[in-house]
């Protein structure tokens, strides 16, 4: 099967430090993959780093979206090609609604495409549809892009924009985080609903929680910069029973 | 390091790209005109009103107004630099020629159609699809107004100032000077002595225009200035929403503009005046555009009687602006809505006049202005409340967005109040797009230039949202065209 994902040793920093050492992490089409690690290990930068996020500096090494170099794209491109990349902290843009947002999107891309931007009633047909994926009610069209929305419904539109552009690779960062139980039900009901055997899911989370929800393939433990341990589910539970410090010495004692 | 690597741009470099979008107005037309020479005396002025074939109080008007004229200085108060104009480099009138005064659309100078269409104002499609009523300006004369049989049925005056002035002289001597004396100002005084055309509108007693009335005017030739004067009488209980739009083509020596406006709000009449000006504003370092001196204000002198202007300037190198209420009718209510854009080496000072006179009058404000480049956005504004106004209300809100680390933002409010019953609130922020704004668009797929417009658009709507449907979609262009790059 071909690979969806492929990140071969990349290294990638800000403001001249060094973050990412030599990331290797292979996703195919229909998996899930988890990515834990303690606080600092950088989690965030690998998915900012995927994502085009201008803050950060690659290094070296290659990252491939179905045989695409996405380094080499702009954030955009990138996400025409299929990236998506759901927040750990949503941003607000006051004034832009949602619709004119989700259109701007949606147009964006089917231009990349070379396609007609879609109708309006098409459009607003599909946002109907895809709003109904994490349950978010029919006044979402005419609200602020994550203006005065709680932490709980800032999440959810999250993944209603990755129902939208039906991506091939989501990055789920943090998506758990500030979220209570409800929440991180539908948010994790959407996410699996847009399950395919086409497309695959990256969730970057800290506690094993949300991983009760949305079912991973393989769990990879990020440390300083490296995968350091690679599992099956197990791993997770073995994280959430025995916490970060065991990881940290092999890795530790491993490099004195 | 990997070769392909996307290099994340520079952000204000960025900005800096998008926002350097071209004129795209900036044509001229190749029509025979009419010129007086370059200069300003008593006898280009006499010039003129015999012309135009004006009355002789009209003349006296004039001249009245030119000799007091000759006593001032130019102002210097606002926050603008203003190189030195010299006022004897300028034409002060310039007609398109005339072969045989044109009597339908058929034998109007195919060119002047033509540049109508150029600026997106098809006459003859306006005239039998929009309903709306159009009259245009190119450099000092009014083309032609559409729609007047139609609104001459109900009453309803709406034509050139010029022919105005011949075919309804007592309306214009009535009300004509009465809102803006030409003692208001320099600019005042100067349009007052050389006024060459605009437009008039008189709406009677209980009437409520059924479409809205709509000039566009267009300074075309070198070297000339343009003055035009527009008159809006809306009589007791009388309604009309009238829409102003304005272009230049690109030239390299700067052209001056020097409008006045005066509207009359009568008992419980309203009046909507809304204005999307796009001005030729000078090249990307200034050189060229537009000198926009503008003198607008209106009288709601009848109780409950309301006037809102509503402003979109995106044009012009130099604007100097502050469309005004006075509030004299009990419970009379003033607005003001305004966008101001900025971009590259523009200058605004914009802002407006409410002056609370009779009692429980309200007025509200909302200023939106946007700066980038290296230019410099500044909102000027006064809220007075005379003493024996009562119960007054006032609430201004002024928001400045800036797209780069060059330009400036500044305001100017002045709040006045002589009676302790007045409830006057003012706000103001000043905001940054942020890289995350920008960044969480480029995800989702929009590119950097797209997103500007986006956001800036977003930020604008309060006012857009105020604007006629149709000016409201040229306006978003508008504003689309002047922060976006020229996108491959």
């Amino acid at each position: 099967m071909e690979d969806l994902l492929k990140v071969e040793n990349l290294r990638a920093g800000i403001d001249g430090k060094e973050i990412l050492r030599g990331i290797n992490l292979t996703v195919r089409p229909g998996e899930v993959h988890a990515i834990m690690g303690p606080n600092g290990s950088g989690k965030s930068t690998l998915s900012g780093v995927l994502a085009g996020d201008p803050r950060f500096t690659v290094l070296g090494g290659s990252a491939t979206l179905a045989g695409v170099d996405l380094l080499g794209l702009s954030p955009e491109d990138r996400s025409h090609e299929g990236l998506f990349l759901s927040f750990q902290y949503p941003v607000e843009i006051p004034g832009v609604t949602m619709v004119n947002f989700m259109r701007a999107a949606i147009n964006a891309k089917r231009k990349y495409l070379g396609l007609e931007p879609m109708s309006a009633a098409d459009f607003l047909k599909t946002m109907r549809q895809k709003r109904a994926v994490v349950e978010l009610d029919n006044k979402l069209a005419s609200r602020s892009v994550n203006e005065g929305f709680s932490g709980g419904e800032k999440k959810r539109n999250e993944i209603f924009q990755m129902a939208m552009l039906e991506p091939r690779v989501a990055i789920l960062d943090e998506t758990d985080s500030g979220l209570d139980i409800d929440a991180l039900r539908i948010v994790a009901g959407g996410v699996n609903k847009l399950k395919t055997d086409q497309n695959a899911t990256i969730v970057i989370t800290h506690y094993q929680r949300l991983l009760d929800y949305i079912k991973p393939d393989f769990v990879h433990i990020l440390y300083k910069g490296r995968i350091v341990h690679t599992g099956g589910p197990e791993l997770a539970l073995e994280l959430e029973e025995k916490g970060y410090d065991w990881i940290k010495q092999e890795v530790d004692n491993e490099q004195i | 390091m990997n070769e392909n690597q996307h290099k994340p741009e520079d952000d204000s470099r960025i900005i800096e790209r998008a926002t350097s979008g071209e004129y795209k107005y900036g044509f001229t037309s190749d029509i025979d005109t009419d010129i007086i020479p370059a200069g300003l005396n008593e006898d280009v002025v006499r010039r003129i009103s015999e012309l135009k074939g004006e009355p002789q109080w009209l003349l006296d008007f004039r001249l009245e107004a030119f000799r007091y004229w000759l006593t001032l200085e130019p102002p210097t108060w606002a926050h603008l630099d203003i190189p030195p104009i010299d006022f004897q480099a300028i034409s002060y009138y310039a007609a398109p020629k005339k072969k045989e005064g044109p009597k339908s659309l058929d034998e109007v100078d195919p060119q002047l159609l033509d540049t109508f269409n150029r600026l997106g104002i098809p006459l003859e499609e306006q005239k039998a699809l929009s309903g709306m009523a159009v009259d245009a300006v190119l450099d000092s004369v009014s083309v032609r107004t559409t729609h007047r049989e139609r609104l001459a049925e109900l009453g309803i005056v709406f034509c050139s100032f010029s022919e105005a002035v011949l075919e309804y002289p007592d309306l214009v001597r009535k009300y004509l000077g009465k809102v803006v004396n030409y003692r208001d100002n320099f600019y005042a005084a100067l349009n007052s002595a050389v006024f060459s055309d605009g437009s008039f509108v008189y709406i009677p007693k209980g009437v409520r225009c059924p479409m809205e009335l709509s000039t566009y005017f267009r300074i075309n030739s070198a070297g000339t200035g343009q003055f035009e004067r527009t008159l809006i009488v809306a009589d007791d209980e009388a309604y009309v929403s009238y829409l102003e739009g304005c272009t230049a083509p690109m030239r390299d020596e700067n052209q001056l503009h020097a409008a006045i406006v005066e509207i009359i709000v009568e008992e419980r009449a309203e009046v909507k005046y809304s204005t999307v000006q796009n001005w030729y504003a000078g090249d990307a370092e200034g050189r060229g555009g537009v000198y926009n001196f503008v003198t607008k204000r209106g009288l709601c002198r009848g109780d409950y009687s309301k006037l809102s202007w509503t402003q979109v300037e995106t044009g012009s190198a130099i604007t100097w602006k502050y469309p005004s209420c006075i509030l004299a009718g009990e419970g009379s209510v003033g607005e003001f809505y305004s966008v101001a854009v900025t971009n590259n080496r523009q200058q605004a000072d914009t802002g407006t006049k409410m002056i609370h006179i009779g009692s429980n009058t309200t007025s509200t404000i909302v200023s939106k202005g946007i700066s980038a480049g290296h230019s410099q956005n500044s909102y000027r504004g006064l809220v007075k409340v005379a003493p024996k106004a009562e119960g007054v209300r006032n609430y201004t809100q002024c928001d400045s967005l800036l797209l780069s680390g060059t330009c400036g933002a500044h305001t100017f409010p002045v709040i006045d109040v002589a009676n302790s019953s007045a409830v006057v609130e003012h706000e103001a922020t000043t905001s940054k797009i942020s890289e995350d704004q920008i960044f969480y668009c480029n995800q989702r797929g929009i590119p950097t230039e797209e997103a500007i417009a986006l956001i800036v658009n977003g930020y604008a709507k309060e006012v857009m949202n105020k604007l006629p449907m149709e000016f409201a979609v040229e306006a978003q262009k508008l504003l689309a065209i002047t922060l976006e790059g020229s996108v491959g």
